[in-house]
C-alpha cells in the first residue's frame, strides 16, 4: 500500500474482521477490498460509524456477473469519506443460488434505488429492503437482463433472419 | 414600391357544381379539405428524432405552413399523434394511453427507425415498433429522418385525411382494426 490512509483503513479492517477480509489491492491509489458476503453489513456499518474511517457517503452500489467463475455474482460498493476525501471499494462475490445480501438502506438511504436497480438487472435480493421491486424495467419482465444467460435481443422479433443477423 | 403580383396558392377546390351564388360538393370533400389543412399534431418526442422534429417546427422548415401551426400538448384536442424516437417497453402503456385519449378521427405518424421497428435497439427493453401497440398510418424511415422527410410524411397524412370517407370510422373494418389492438371500437 502506497497510500497512508489506505494502509490505516485496511489495518483496521483486518484487526476487526480478520478472516472475513479475503483480499485487498490498491489500484490507481484506490483501495479495493474483497470481503465475505455475510459480513458486508457489519463491515459497512463499521466503516461508516468508526470515527477514524468515517465513510459517510455511499457513492455507488452495483452488481456484476462473471458467468464462468464459481461465485459468479457480485456486488460492488463505493464509499466516500468527505472529511478526508478518501474513497474505498468493497466487493462481495457469491453464487447465483445464494443471491441474498443484507440491505444497507438503513445505513445509507441512497442505497434504496441502487439496490432496486441491482435487483432489477441482476436478480440479487437484498434482505431487509423496504420495497424491493423493479425500478427501470417493466414490472412484468421475467428475466434479469444483465445476467449473461439472458439474451440481449428482443425475443419477439420474427423478421430477423438468423443467417443474416447471426442470432 | 411596386407591388408585384405574387401567386398565392389556395387549397384546391373539390369537384362540384357551381353557379351564380352557390357551389355544391360532397360533404366528405368539404370536411376533408378543412381537416387536412388544420391538423393539430401531438408530438410524442422521446429522443434524437425529437430534435429533428424541433427543426421541422422551426422557422427554417416551418411545418406551420401546412396548417399545423398549433402543436397540441393535450391528446384531447389533437388530430395527429406523432411518435418520434425510441419507445421503451416501459413507455409503451403511456403511448397507448395518449392514443386512447385522443378523440376520433385520429391519425398516427411514426417517425424514424426506432418508432417504426425498434431501429438499432434490438434489445430487451425497447418496443420493436409502435405498431405493436397502436395502429400506424404513415411511417417515416431514417435514423433520423431529415425535416424534409417529416414534411413529406405529414403531407402523406394530409392525403389520407382528405380522402377519408366520413363513414370510415363507423365501418366494420375500422372496428375490427381497433379490436385487434385491444381498444374498444371508436364510437
Ligand atoms: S431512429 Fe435514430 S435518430 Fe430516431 S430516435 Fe431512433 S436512434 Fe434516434
Amino acid at each position: 500500500m502506497e497510500n497512508e490512509l489506505n494502509k490505516k483503513v485496511l489495518e483496521q479492517l483486518i484487526k476487526v474482521f480478520s478472516d472475513d477480509i479475503k483480499s485487498a489491492e490498491e489500484s490507481y491509489g484506490m483501495l479495493s477490498v474483497t470481503v465475505s458476503k455475510n459480513k458486508i453489513y457489519a463491515i459497512i456499518k463499521f466503516l461508516k460509524e468508526n470515527t477514524e474511517t468515517n465513510f459517510n457517503f455511499l457513492t455507488d452500489l452495483t452488481g456484476i456477473h462473471y458467468p464462468d467463475s464459481k461465485e459468479d455474482l457480485g456486488v460492488i460498493y463505493h464509499l466516500h469519506n468527505f472529511y478526508k476525501n478518501h474513497r474505498i471499494r468493497l466487493k462481495i462475490f457469491f453464487s447465483t443460488q445464494d443471491s441474498y445480501v443484507d440491505s444497507i438502506v438503513d445505513l445509507y438511504s441512497g442505497a434504496n434505488w441502487m439496490e432496486r436497480e441491482t435487483f432489477d438487472f441482476f436478480g440479487i435480493h437484498f434482505k431487509g429492503h423496504p420495497n424491493l421491486t423493479r425500478i427501470l424495467n417493466m414490472e412484468d419482465m421475467l428475466i434479469h437482463p444483465l445476467r449473461k444467460e439472458f439474451p440481449l435481443e428482443d425475443q419477439s422479433r420474427k423478421d430477423k433472419n438468423d443467417a443474416m443477423f447471426g442470432r | 414600391m411596386e407591388i408585384t403580383d405574387k401567386k398565392v396558392s389556395l387549397a384546391k377546390m373539390p369537384d362540384g357544381h357551381e353557379g351564380a351564388g352557390f357551389f355544391a360538393t360532397k360533404l366528405d370533400d368539404a370536411v376533408g379539405l378543412a381537416r387536412k389543412n388544420s391538423i393539430w399534431p401531438l408530438p410524442f418526442a422521446t429522443s434524437c428524432c425529437g430534435i429533428e422534429f424541433m427543426a421541422t417546427m422551426g422557422a427554417h422548415y416551418d411545418l406551420a405552413r401546412y396548417g399545423s401551426e398549433r402543436l397540441s400538448f393535450s391528446p384531447r384536442q389533437a388530430d395527429l399523434l406523432m411518435v418520434m424516437g425510441t419507445i421503451s417497453k416501459k413507455m409503451a402503456p403511456i403511448v397507448r394511453q395518449v392514443y386512447e385519449q385522443m378523440a376520433e378521427p385520429k391519425w398516427v405518424l411514426s417517425m424514424g427507425a426506432c418508432a417504426s421497428s425498434g431501429g438499432i435497439f434490438d434489445t430487451y427493453s425497447v418496443l420493436q415498433g409502435i405498431d405493436r401497440i397502436i395502429p400506424v398510418d404513415v411511417y417515416i424511415p431514417g435514423c433520423p429522418p431529415r425535416p424534409e422527410q417529416v414534411i413529406d410524411g405529414v403531407l402523406k397524412i394530409h392525403e389520407l385525411v382528405q380522402n377519408e370517407s366520413s363513414r370510415r370510422r363507423y365501418s366494420e373494418d375500422y372496428k375490427s382494426l381497433m379490436e385487434s389492438y385491444g381498444f374498444e371500437s371508436g364510437k
